[in-house]
C-alpha cells in the first residue's frame, strides 16, 4: 500500500503575515504610490527638465509661467520647475539620511540601555530625558548658528544628535519586554556572546517597532528640513530643496503674486508627509499582533 | 501623593542643572565674545582689550565661568545683547514675551474649542460622516508643514478675502481700550490657528480614542447597569476619565508651543520671542540666543513638572512609583 506523500504545512512567518495585512490597507497603498511617484521624479530629474536648477539668469527674474519656464522663475531667475524636480532629490535624501542616522544612534543606545540595564541604562535614559525637555527647534537653530557653514552631512549629524531619544526609548522598551523571555535565557545558557544575543535574538524581534518609528521619523525629518530651510537655516542656497523654494514666499510679492512658485513645493511636502504617515499607520497595524484583519 | 510630588520636585532640580549646563556649553563653544566687535576698531588697543577680557572673567577656567554665569542668572541678569545697542537680554525678552504668550494661549484655546467637541462627537458616533471628516482633517493637519499652512491662510484670508491682517501684532499705534484689544485679537487669528493646527489634529484623535477606550471599560458598563442616563454616563464618567491623560498632554504642549512659535512668528512677522530669536540667530547675537534657550528650557521643565503633579492630583490611581 502506498502512503500518501506527507505534505508539510508551512507556517506563516510574522513578516509574511504583516506583509499580507499591510497590502490590504488601502490608505497605505495610496501612500506607497505617492512616494514612488516622487521617488521617480527624483531619480529621473535630468530627463524631466532641461534647465539647470542653480543657474542664475538676472535678466529673467520672477517670470510668470510660460512655455519655457513652466512654473516661472524665482527672484534670482532660476527655473522653478527645475528647482522643484531637483528639490525632490535633496528633500527626500535628507529625510532618508536623517532618519537613518537617528535610527542607528537610537538602536545602538536603546540596545545598550535595554540589554545591560543598571548604570548604563540610567545614564542613557537620563540623557534622553534631558534632550527631550530641550526646546528642540531652538537648539537645532542654535547649533546651526554656531556651526555657521551648514552642509548636508553636518545637517544630518545635528538632527541625529538631537532626535535620538524617542527611538532609544522605544528600543529599550522592546528589549525590556523581551529580556525575561525563555528563548533569551536559552541563548544565554548556550553561551552566546552579548553581541550575538543582541543582534540575533533581540533586534529581529524589534524590527516592527523600528520600522514604524523610522517612517514617522522620516516624515518629521522632511517637515523639519523644510521648516529650517523656510526660515533660511536649512541647506543653504542655491541648493534646491522644497523648503528653500517656499522660502521665496516670505516676500509679499511672491506670496500674493506668484502662488505657482510656492504652492507646488508646499503641496509636494504635504503629500510626501501624508504618504509616509499613511504607510506608517499601515505598518503599525500590520505589525500589531493584536490586529486580526 | 505628597511623597510623589516631593519626589518629582527632587527630580526637577538635577534636570534644571543639566539644562543650564547645556545652555552654558553652547554659549561657551559659540565663536566670539562680547568684545569681538571692538577688535575691528583700530583705535582700540589690543592690550586694553586683553585687560578688559581679564576683568570680565573671559580668561577664567571653564567651571569658574559657569558658576559666575549661574550666579548672575539667579539674579535675573542674562547679559547684554550685541545687536540691540547693548540692551539687556532680560529686558529684550520681557519686551517680546507677552506677544508670544498671547499667541500660545490663543492657539491652545483654539485647540481646545475645536478638538474637544469634535473629538467627543467622533467617539459618540464613530464611522459617521463627521468622524470621517475629522479623520481627514487630522491626517492633513499632521502632515501640513506649519509655514505652508500659514502662507495658505495668508493667501486666502488676508490677500484674497481681506478679512484679517497678515503681518504684525497690532495695526496702528495709539489704539486704546476695546479697540486695542480687538485689534490684537484680529492679528492673532491667523497665526494662532496656524500654530494650533497640528495639536488640534492630535487632540481630536486622542480624545476620540481615549473616549472609545473608556466607553468599553467595565466601570462604564456598571454605571449603565445602575440605570444612569446616557448623558450623565457620557459627561460625568466617560469624559472625565478620558480627559485625564489629555490634561497632562496640555502641560507638555505649552512648552512645545512656545518653541514651535518660531516658525509661525516668522511667517506672520509677528513680533514675539520667535522672531527675536531668529533675528539673533541671523546676527549671531549669542547672549540673546542663550537667554531665550534658557528661558524656554526652564519653562518646558516647569510645564512638565506641573503636568505630572496635575496628573497625580486628578488621577488618584497614580501613586509614587
Amino acid at each position: 500500500m502506498e502512503h500518501a506523500p506527507y505534505k508539510m504545512q508551512k507556517g506563516h512567518s510574522l513578516l509574511t503575515l504583516a506583509t499580507k495585512r499591510f497590502l490590504k490597507n488601502k490608505l497605505a497603498l495610496i501612500g506607497i504610490i505617492i512616494l514612488v511617484f516622487f521617488t521617480f521624479i527624483a531619480i529621473f530629474a535630468p530627463f524631466l527638465t532641461t534647465h539647470d536648477p542653480t543657474k542664475h539668469d538676472l535678466l529673467n527674474v520672477m517670470a510668470r509661467p510660460n512655455a519655457e519656464n513652466w512654473l516661472g522663475t524665482d527672484s534670482s531667475g532660476r527655473d522653478n520647475f527645475a528647482r522643484f524636480v531637483y528639490g525632490s532629490r535633496v528633500t527626500l535624501l535628507i529625510g532618508f539620511l536623517s532618519m537613518f542616522c537617528v535610527i542607528i544612534v537610537g538602536v545602538i543606545l536603546g540596545s545598550l540601555a535595554g540589554y545591560y540595564g543598571g548604570l548604563v541604562d540610567g545614564i542613557i535614559m537620563r540623557a534622553a530625558d534631558i534632550v527631550l525637555t530641550l526646546p528642540f527647534l531652538l537648539f537645532v537653530l542654535t547649533i546651526i548658528a554656531i556651526i555657521q557653514n551648514i552642509t548636508i552631512p553636518l545637517f544630518v549629524l545635528v538632527i541625529a544628535a538631537t532626535n535620538w531619544p524617542n527611538t532609544t526609548r522605544i528600543l529599550r522598551g522592546t528589549f525590556l519586554s523581551l529580556r525575561e523571555m525563555d528563548f533569551i535565557l536559552s541563548a544565554r545558557s548556550a553561551g552566546c556572546s552579548d553581541w550575538r544575543i543582541i543582534t540575533k535574538h533581540f533586534l529581529p524581534n524589534a524590527v516592527g517597532p523600528i520600522i514604524v518609528n523610522a517612517t514617522i521619523l522620516m516624515a518629521s525629518m522632511i517637515i523639519l528640513e523644510s521648516a529650517l530651510s523656510f526660515v533660511g537655516f536649512g541647506i543653504p542656497q542655491p541648493t534646491p530643496t522644497w523648503g528653500n523654494m517656499v522660502n521665496e514666499a516670505r516676500s509679499m510679492r511672491v506670496l500674493t503674486g506668484a502662488p505657482e512658485a510656492w504652492v507646488p513645493p508646499g503641496l509636494a511636502i504635504l503629500l510626501t508627509v501624508l504618504a509616509i504617515n499613511f504607510i506608517g499607520d499601515g505598518l503599525r497595524d500590520a505589525f500589531d499582533p493584536k490586529s486580526n484583519k | 501623593m505628597y511623597i510623589y510630588v516631593i519626589r518629582r520636585i527632587l527630580l526637577f532640580i538635577p534636570m534644571l542643572i543639566a539644562v543650564s549646563f547645556i545652555v552654558f556649553m553652547l554659549a561657551f563653544i559659540a565663536p566670539g565674545d562680547p568684545l569681538t566687535g571692538e577688535r575691528i576698531d583700530p583705535a582700540v588697543d589690543a592690550e586694553v582689550l586683553d585687560q578688559r577680557r581679564e576683568a570680565l572673567g573671559i580668561n577664567d577656567p571653564f567651571y569658574v565661568q559657569y558658576f559666575d554665569w549661574l550666579g548672575s542668572v539667579a539674579k535675573g541678569e542674562l547679559g547684554n545683547s550685541i545687536n540691540y545697542n547693548s540692551r539687556t537680554v532680560e529686558g529684550l525678552i520681557l519686551s517680546r514675551i507677552d506677544n508670544t504668550l498671547y499667541l500660545s494661549v490663543f492657539s491652545l484655546l483654539f485647540t481646545i474649542i475645536v478638538a474637544l467637541p469634535i473629538g467627543i462627537y467622533s467617539a459618540r458616533k464613530p464611522y459617521s460622516l463627521l468622524d470621517y471628516g475629522a479623520t481627514t482633517f487630522a491626517f492633513l493637519g499632521l502632515a501640513i508643514p506649519n509655514f505652508f499652512a500659514g502662507l495658505l491662510l495668508i493667501y486666502v484670508f488676508a490677500f484674497q478675502l481681506g478679512w484679517f491682517p497678515s503681518q504684525g501684532s497690532v495695526s496702528t499705534v495709539g489704539l486704546s481700550g476695546f479697540d486695542y484689544f480687538f485689534d490684537k485679537i484680529r492679528h492673532l487669528i491667523l497665526p494662532g490657528t496656524t500654530l494650533g493646527l497640528a495639536s488640534t489634529a492630535i487632540y481630536m484623535r486622542y480624545i476620540r480614542s481615549e473616549m472609545l477606550d473608556v466607553m468599553t471599560s467595565d466601570f462604564i458598563r456598571a454605571v449603565k447597569a445602575k440605570g444612569m442616563g446616557n448623558r450623565s454616563v457620557l459627561y460625568k464618567h466617560t469624559l472625565r476619565n478620558a480627559l485625564i491623560p489629555v490634561i497632562t498632554l496640555l502641560g507638555f504642549e505649552f512648552g512645545m508651543l512656545l518653541s514651535g512659535a518660531v516658525i509661525t512668528e516668522a511667517v506672520f512677522n509677528y513680533p514675539g520671542l520667535g522672531t527675536l530669536f531668529l533675528d539673533s540667530i541671523i546676527n549671531r547675537d549669542y547672549p540673546v540666543i542663550m537667554g531665550i534657550n534658557l528661558i524656554l528650557s526652564v519653562t518646558i521643565l516647569v510645564g512638565n513638572l506641573l503636568a505630572d503633579i496635575c496628573y497625580a492630583v486628578v488621577d488618584p490611581r497614580i501613586r509614587y512609583d
